[in-house]
C-alpha cells in the first residue's frame, strides 16, 4: 500500500472509529495523537492541521493566533556570526528569544545560554559560568559567549533521532516536529552544544505575553514531553526579518544573513574577519560562527 | 483440530500451575503486587505532570531509568550466552539451563523495554517507532537499531520457550531441527543486543566518556559477570524448592567462567582509568566526577567506590577455586558482583557520562523518590513474569 496516502486513513479506521461514536472520527483523529510526520503530510492535511491549531491556540490564549508553515526560500542558506569582542553578556538576546519564541516561563526554558568566561582561560567551557549576575556585566577579566543551536551541516541530533522527528530544511535550519517527537532525548545526548531543551513539565506562557505570530516548526506553543531548540526564528527569517536576538542585541554583536548571497552581511564577516566554529573536532560543521571584531 | 485442543489444554495447565502454590508463593506474589501497584500509581502521576517529577534535567537528560535499561539488557544477553558452555560441555541439565536462561532473558527484556517506556516524554507516540505506521530512522539512529534488535530478541526467546514447553506438555520430544537452530540464532542475537546498546552510547562523540572503543567489550564483560550471577542463585533455589536435579558441577562451571569474565571486566576498566588519568585531558573530568567528585559535587562517589569494592571482592572470591566451589562463599560472590555491576552500569555509566554536561556545567543528579518507586515497580513486574514462567515450566519439565 502506498504509505503517504493510507497511513492516516489507516489510523482513522483502526483507532479513530473506536472513539468515533463518542467524539466523531474526524475531530478525534485530528488530535496530535494521530497526526502524521510533518514531512509526510499532504497539502490538504497540513491546511486542516494548521487551521485546527490556530483555532485551539486562539481559544487558549484569547487572541488571534496564526500558525504558518512557510517553506524554505529557494537560493537561501542561512548563516550566523557572533562577535565575541562586542558581546557584553547582558542576556537581552535570551529574553528577546524567550518572548519571541514562546518559551515556557514556568518551568523556564531558554534556547540561548550565555557563558561567562575568564579572559585568563580563553574559550574554555569547563571554566565557564552560566549563572553570572547580568546586572554587573561586563566584569573585568571576563568575556561572554552566547551559545544556541549551531544549525550544523552534519547534525548529530538529526542522525540520532529514532523517528525522524528532527531534520534539516533546505535553508539549513534544523527543525523539530513537536507532534512527532517521542521525547527519548537521544538528540540531547548527541548535541555537543547543549542546544536542545526538553519540556520536563507542562510549558506555560502567560496569555498576555504569548507571541501570536507562529510557525509550525518554530515558535508555536509546545506540548510537554518534547524537545525544542533555536530555529534562527524560522517564523521571522523566512519572511525577510532578522532573528529576534539579532534585532535586540544592544551592541550589534550578532550578524545574520544568506550565505549564498555574496552581498550579505554574513558573507562580509566570513570574507573579512577570521572566524572560528565551536568544537570543530566534532565535525558538526556549524552554520554559526564566532569572530573577534 | 487436535492441535487446537492441545493448545487449550496447554493454556489450562498453565493457568492451573499459576493458581496453585504454597503460602510462600502467594506471599511473594502479594509482595510483588504491592510494589507493582505502587509503581503504577506513581507512574500515573509522572504521566500527568511530566518527567519533571524525576530529577533529570537538560544537563543530565538521562538517569536512573536508562541506567536500569542498560543493566537489564546485559542480564538478558548474558542469560542466553550461558547456552554456549551448556552445549560445549554437554551438561546433563542442559534443557533446564537453556530454558531458565531464555525465561530470564524474556523477563529482563520486558523490564528493559518498560524502562525506556517510562523514560520517554511521549509514551502515547511510541507507535512512531513501528515500521510502516511510523518512521523508524534506519540506518542512522542507534536507538532505532536497538528497538529492532531488542524486539527480535524478545520474540525469539518467547518462541523458543513456548515451543519447548508446548512440546514437552504434549509429551513430544521437541523437533531438534527447529529447536537447535533457534537456540543457535539466539546466541549471536544476545551478543548483538548488548553490543547495539553499547553502540547507542558509543555513538555520541559529544560525550567523550562514552566515546571509547572498548565500551562494547566492557558491556559484554560486565554482562557475563552479572547475568550468570542471577542464574547461579536461581538454579540453587530451583533445586531447593523443586525436584530439579542440578548438579554442583554445572554451577561450578558457570562460576569458573564468571571468574574469567570478572578478570576481563576489571582489566578493561583499568585500561580506561589509565588512559584518562595518564592523559589528564579535559575528558578526565567525568572520571574525576565519578571517583573523587568535581568542584565539591560528590553525590555519586560513594556508590562508585562501593561498586569497585564489590567487583574486586567478588573477583577475589571467584579466583580462589576453594571459595567459588563452596556454596555460601559462591553466593556471597554472586551478590557482590551483582551489586558491583548494577551500580557501575546503572549509575556509573549514565550519570558521569553526562556530568559535567557538554557546556561544562555540573548538575548533581540523583534519582527522585518517584523514579525509585517506578523503577521498583518495573523490577517487581519483571520478577512476577519470571516467577510465573518458572511456575508454569517446572511441572511441564518435570513431567508432573
Amino acid at each position: 500500500m502506498s504509505r503517504d496516502v493510507t497511513r492516516r486513513q489507516f489510523l482513522c479506521i483502526v483507532a479513530g472509529c473506536a472513539a468515533a461514536a463518542a467524539t466523531g472520527c474526524s475531530d478525534f483523529t485530528h488530535t496530535a495523537l494521530f497526526r502524521d510526520n510533518f514531512r509526510d503530510l499532504s497539502p490538504a492535511e497540513l491546511k486542516d492541521i494548521l487551521a485546527d491549531l490556530e483555532k485551539k491556540h486562539s481559544a487558549t490564549y484569547g487572541k488571534q493566533v496564526t500558525v504558518g508553515a512557510t517553506p524554505a526560500l529557494d537560493g537561501v542558506e542561512f548563516g550566523y556570526a557572533l562577535d565575541l569582542s562586542r558581546c557584553i553578556g547582558c542576556r537581552r538576546c535570551v529574553r528577546g528569544c524567550v518572548e519571541e519564541n514562546n518559551q515556557s516561563r514556568d518551568p523556564q526554558v531558554q534556547w540561548i545560554r550565555v557563558l561567562e568566561m575568564d579572559s585568563e582561560h580563553g574559550i574554555n567551557l569547563e571554566h565557564s559560568d552560566p549563572y553570572y549576575d547580568a546586572e554587573k556585566v561586563p566584569e573585568d577579566g571576563k568575556f561572554y559567549m552566547p551559545i544556541a543551536c549551531q544549525q550544523c551541516r552534519n547534525a548529530p541530533c538529526v542522525k540520532s533521532c529514532p523517528v525522524g522527528a528532527t531534520w534539516q530544511e533546505p535553508d539549513g535550519i534544523v527543525v523539530i516536529d513537536y507532534d512527532w517527537c517521542i521525547g527519548c532525548r537521544c538528540c540531547m545526548a548527541s548535541c555537543p552544544y547543549g542546544a536542545r531543551h526538553f519540556n520536563w513539565g507542562r510549558p506555560s506562557i502567560p496569555a498576555d505575553d504569548m507571541n501570536p505570530a507562529t510557525h509550525y516548526l518554530g515558535n508555536r506553543p509546545r506540548p510537554k514531553g518534547v524537545v525544542e531548540k533555536c530555529t534562527f526564528c524560522v517564523q521571522r527569517v523566512r519572511k525577510g526579518l532578522y532573528p529576534k536576538c539579532v534585532e535586540v542585541c544592544p551592541v550589534g554583536a550578532r550578524k545574520f544573513g544568506n550565505l549564498l548571497d555574496p552581498n550579505s552581511e554574513i558573507r562580509y564577516v566570513l570574507d573579512n574577519k577570521r572566524v572560528v566554529v565551536l568544537k570543530s573536532e566534532q565535525n558538526t560543521q556549524p552554520r554559526f560562527y564566532y569572530f573577534f571584531g | 483440530m487436535i492441535i487446537l485442543g492441545q493448545i487449550a489444554a496447554f493454556i489450562v495447565q498453565c493457568g492451573r500451575s499459576v493458581l496453585q502454590g504454597r503460602t510462600l508463593y502467594w506471599a511473594w506474589l502479594g509482595f510483588l503486587a504491592v510494589i507493582i501497584t505502587l509503581g503504577i500509581v506513581t507512574y500515573i502521576h509522572q504521566f500527568n505532570v511530566g518527567l519533571i517529577s524525576t530529577r533529570m534535567r537538560d544537563q543530565v537528560s538521562w538517569g536512573f531509568y536508562i541506567g536500569n535499561f542498560t543493566f537489564l539488557v546485559g542480564v538478558a544477553a548474558a542469560a542466553v550466552m550461558l547456552v554456549i558452555p551448556a552445549y560445549v560441555y554437554n551438561w546433563k541439565p542442559i534443557k533446564e539451563v537453556v530454558i531458565l536462561g531464555e525465561m530470564l532473558a524474556i523477563s529482563a527484556i520486558v523490564m528493559a523495554e518498560l524502562f525506556v517506556t517510562v523514560d520517554v516524554g511521549r509514551p502515547d507516540r511510541l507507535w512512531h517507532l513501528i515500521p510502516g505506521l511510523g518512521t523508524l530512522n534506519l540506518p542512522t539512529s542507534l536507538l532505532a537499531w536497538d528497538v529492532v534488535a531488542l524486539s527480535f530478541y524478545l520474540l525469539l526467546n518467547v518462541a523458543i520457550v513456548t515451543y519447548m514447553l508446548f512440546s514437552l506438555h504434549r509429551g513430544v520430544k521437541p523437533n531438534m531441527a527447529v529447536f537447535v537452530p533457534l537456540v543457535l540464532i539466539s546466541i549471536p542475537a544476545a551478543i548483538c543486543i548488548h553490543t547495539v546498546t553499547a553502540f547507542l552510547y558509543n555513538g555520541f562523540p559529544a560525550r567523550e566518556f562514552w566515546n571509547s572503543a572498548i565500551l562494547a567489550p566492557r558491556f559484554l564483560a560486565s554482562a557475563f559477570c552479572s547475568g550468570p550471577a542471577v542464574l547461579v542463585v536461581l538454579m540453587q533455589s530451583l533445586r531447593k524448592f523443586t525436584r530439579f536435579d542440578i548438579p554442583n558441577e554445572a554451577i561450578f562451571k558457570i562460576a569458573e567462567l564468571m571468574a574469567y569474565a570478572m578478570f576481563v571486566n576489571l582489566f578493561l576498566l583499568g585500561a580506561e582509568v589509565f588512559k584518562e588519568y595518564y592523559s589528564d585531558t579535559e575528558h578526565l573530568n567525568h572520571m574525576l566526577y565519578m571517583f573523587t567528585g568535581l568542584e565539591g559535587s560528590t553525590a555519586i562517589v560513594p556508590w562508585m567506590w562501593i561498586s569497585v569494592f564489590c567487583s574486586v571482592a567478588a573477583f577475589a572470591i571467584f579466583l580462589i577455586p576453594g571459595a567459588r566451589t563452596n556454596i555460601p562463599t559462591l553466593n556471597i560472590g554472586c551478590v557482590l558482583i551483582f551489586i558491583g555491576v548494577y551500580l557501575e552500569k546503572g549509575m556509573g555509566l549514565v550519570i558521569p557520562g553526562m556530568t559535567p554536561d557538554t557546556l561544562g556545567e555540573i548538575y548533581e543528579y540523583s534519582p527522585s523518590g518517584s523514579e525509585l518507586l517506578i523503577s521498583l515497580g518495573i523490577l517487581g513486574l519483571g520478577s512476577l513474569i519470571m516467577t510465573l514462567l518458572v511456575k508454569i515450566s517446572i511441572p511441564i519439565m518435570l513431567d508432573e
